[in-house]
């Protein structure tokens, strides 16, 4: 049961899906006089930024 | 004691290995199973990682607990401190890609022996310490790219000629692709429609993301590979459609400009809606049916049919021309050593480590992953009769058609007969399975041979569309994101001299330079569908001297940045695979530049085939295309010559900056006064 919820939580962190909840948590700790952004836009933005570089190989 | 017990078993790990590789090595004439393979691996991997992985990291890199850049800066955008398993996900994903599937397959016509050997020694030796060097280059360096590392290092010659190549290799690497989908798609209802329906599916997943529930990636993901298992049950019932299936069989040609469209909307769409959605599910994709591909294999152990070494190491091969050495070490790139990875080791992945020391786990163990998935794609295509396999593979400009091509083979010493061709191929939901160059397809046969076998009989059809859609979703990825790196890369460039170009926002220079780089590898990849000779002999080859030659570039940064750091008493770690790589490389490139034999060199090949032109002795649909033939051979003959003389300009360059460091050292330093 452990290992499953450990797995799980790998999973969520490594395909992006837990992304904006750790956002916040950083956005609160760094900047706690800013408003963050909202989830739709937090999204927008992670995606445009990641595809301008080399992520894929042969 | 327990130290006792630890060299107790490293010895016993040490003896498996060298039984198994003393196995391998031996077996004549009897067929070996897959676990021989399996278990020499492991243990080469084991010792590997354990010995020489840990030494260099510790020894020569000295690795220590300072912060990361990701700990030091911590941004939340680009530098964020992750869980070292997390970014060891992220970073194989980023490196497994269509690579090591199909660079095995096309080696086994020299037999199982020299693709094994290569991978297992290429591996541990070069690639994964490539890998591993660069990566922490990288993060002691800020995350600093390949290229920019080049241009610090070792000048402004080297950072020009590591993007130039970069650029290269993106070019030939995405047409051999093209091509290689092309095959597995002309004339096969069921595989068009399957890949086809990959594209909406993965709009609808954008969509989702986006708008219904924004970022949920998970959710979305569950959908669409949902969607994509019932994309390959759908094209089977497509298939079936009297009028339907008109609709989906198409010859090469017409493929080939779908792909061109197709690479050339990705780059200029926003990612949202094609690129990112498509590669999460091409990622799960992957990773889910290699680990699939993994089990099974380990299961079943099937019986290797293919011999340890066929006639062909000669030179004589039909699938590509050339020697076992240096052809196997160029047509199996990743999968052994990958220029293309250095690229994701830098740059992306160093701005995640949390701790420095990681750099042994996620670089090496990383590439040591890729490398078993390019063993279980040898075994794959070695588990195939011989006669079936180069049947598949080889194309109808070399072995005729039919009864012919099947006539040809069994007299290599392959015996294959046409009726179990066409019974391979029914079975399979295909109307031929006879020249389907490329290795795409062999693969699909084998894997699905092996996941029938293992997950229930009587499902082939299904199993092979399935191994065709995997293959196809994630070349598909590579394809697109390829081609916006290219346009983000030429859009770079060109912006050095129009700023205006720079801006990779204003449309007309996305236009232009995406099309621009569709047209590049469009190109290569319309010569390869006209070409009756199947186009991946000049292709894959190609791809290969490119990306060894990345690599190439890519140890000379690390063997600078090991001399001018103090380290250089171990330059040998990066030193030795450049040696390799640059010999391999240089006679690889001499005779596709040199040879006189038509099928190896390319000025020979289109020679040959302009006297033949003038003489009239071709048919009327070959001197149609020759002309176009000969173009590209010469080109191509050049292209080689240019990536050579990129690789000596850049190691001299390296030579100069070791040999000043040198000078400066000695100089400073009397003589017995450093340690």
């Amino acid at each position: 049961m452990k290992a499953l919820r450990a797995f799980w939580s790998w999973l969520r962190e490594v395909s992006g899906d837990d992304a904006y909840e750790r956002y916040l948590a950083h956005h609160a700790a760094a900047h706690p006089d800013r408003a963050p952004l909202g989830r739709r836009e937090f999204f927008n933005w992670r995606q445009a930024t990641a595809w301008a570089k080399v992520k894929r190989c042969c | 004691m327990a130290e006792w017990g630890k060299r107790i078993f490293w010895l016993g790990v040490a003896a498996l290995g060298a039984l198994a590789f003393g196995g391998i090595a031996t077996a004549r004439g009897e067929p070996i199973n897959a676990w021989w393979l399996i278990a020499a691996a492991v243990c080469v991997y084991a010792i590997g990682f354990r010995v020489y992985g840990a030494w260099v990291a510790t020894r020569v890199l000295l690795v220590d607990g300072r912060p990361t850049p990701a700990v030091r800066i911590n941004d939340g955008r680009d530098f964020v401190p992750t869980n070292r398993w997390v970014v060891f996900g992220h970073h194989f994903a980023a490196i497994a890609g269509p690579g090591p599937l199909v660079g095995p397959t096309l080696a086994a016509q020299f037999g199982y022996l020299p693709g094994t050997l290569w991978i297992l020694i290429g591996a541990v030796l070069g690639g994964c310490i490539q890998d591993m060097v660069i990566l922490f280059c990288s993060t002691r360096r800020d995350g600093r790219s390949l290229g920019q590392m080049a241009r610090d290092e070792l000048g402004p010659v080297g950072g020009g000629a590591a993007l130039v190549g970069t650029l290269m290799i993106l070019v030939i690497l995405i047409s051999v692709l093209g091509l290689i989908i092309v095959n597995a798609m002309k004339h096969s209802p069921w595989a068009t429609a399957t890949v086809a329906a990959t594209i909406p599916i993965a709009v609808l997943v954008g969509v989702y993301m986006r708008s219904i529930r924004p970022g949920r990636v998970l959710e979305g993901s569950a959908i669409g590979v949902a969607l994509l298992l019932l994309a390959v049950w759908g094209g089977g019932w497509v298939d079936q459609h009297p009028t339907l299936r008109t609709w989906f069989d198409h010859g090469p040609l017409p493929i080939a400009y779908a792909i061109m469209v197709y690479g050339f909307a990705a780059a200029v769409l926003p990612v949202w809606l094609l690129l990112a959605p498509r590669d999460y599910l091409s990622t799960f994709m992957k990773l889910g049916t290699v680990a699939l591909l993994a089990v099974a294999i380990i299961w079943l152990n099937p019986v290797l049919h293919m011999p340890a070494l066929t006639p062909f190491v000669d030179g004589s091969g039909p699938i590509f021309a050339g020697k076992v050495f240096p052809f196997v070490f160029i047509t199996i790139a990743c999968g052994a050593i990958s220029g293309f990875h250095a690229l994701v080791s830098s740059g992306t992945t160093p701005k995640l480590l949390t701790d420095e020391r990681d750099v042994h786990m996620i670089g090496y163990g990383s590439m040591m992953l890729e490398s078993f998935v390019a063993l279980m794609a040898l075994i794959a295509a070695c588990v195939l009769e011989p006669g079936v396999f180069f049947a598949i593979n080889t194309a109808p400009g070399v072995v005729g058609e039919g009864a012919q091509a099947v006539a040809t083979i069994s007299s290599w010493g392959f015996p294959v007969a046409l009726e179990q061709m066409q019974e391979l191929a029914r079975q399979m939901g295909e109307a031929t399975l006879f020249g389907r160059t490329g290795g795409a397809p062999s693969l699909a046969v084998g894997m699905a041979s092996i996941f029938s076998s293992a997950f229930g009989q009587g499902m082939l059809a299904v199993w092979y569309h399935f191994a065709i859609m995997f293959e196809a979703i994630f070349i598909l990825t590579t394809l697109d994101a390829g081609t916006r790196v290219g346009r983000f890369m030429l859009q770079d460039f060109l912006g050095n001299f129009v700023p205006a170009l720079g801006r990779t926002s204003w449309y007309p220079s996305v236009l232009l330079c995406s099309a621009l780089v569709v047209g590049a590898w469009g190109y290569f990849l319309y010569i390869g569908v006209i070409d009756p000779a199947g186009g991946v002999n000049i292709l894959w080859p190609l791809f290969g001297i490119s990306n060894q030659i990345l690599a190439a570039i890519a140890l000379c940064v690390g063997t600078a940045i090991l001399v001018k750091t103090g380290r250089e008493r171990y330059f040998w770690v990066t030193g030795l695979p450049l040696a390799w790589l640059t010999a391999v490389t240089s006679t690889a490139a001499w005779q596709k530049v040199m040879s006189d034999d038509p099928r190896l060199g390319f000025f020979a090949g289109a020679n040959d085939l302009a006297a033949k032109l003038a003489g009239g002795v071709l048919p009327p649909e070959k001197a149609a295309v020759a002309p176009q033939l000969i173009f590209n051979m010469r080109l191509d003959g050049w292209l080689t010559v240019l990536f050579v003389g990129l690789l000596w300009l850049i190691l001299a360059d390296t030579g100069r900056v070791c040999l000043r460091h040198w000078r400066r050292s000695s100089a400073a330093v009397p003589a017995g006064g450093r340690a």
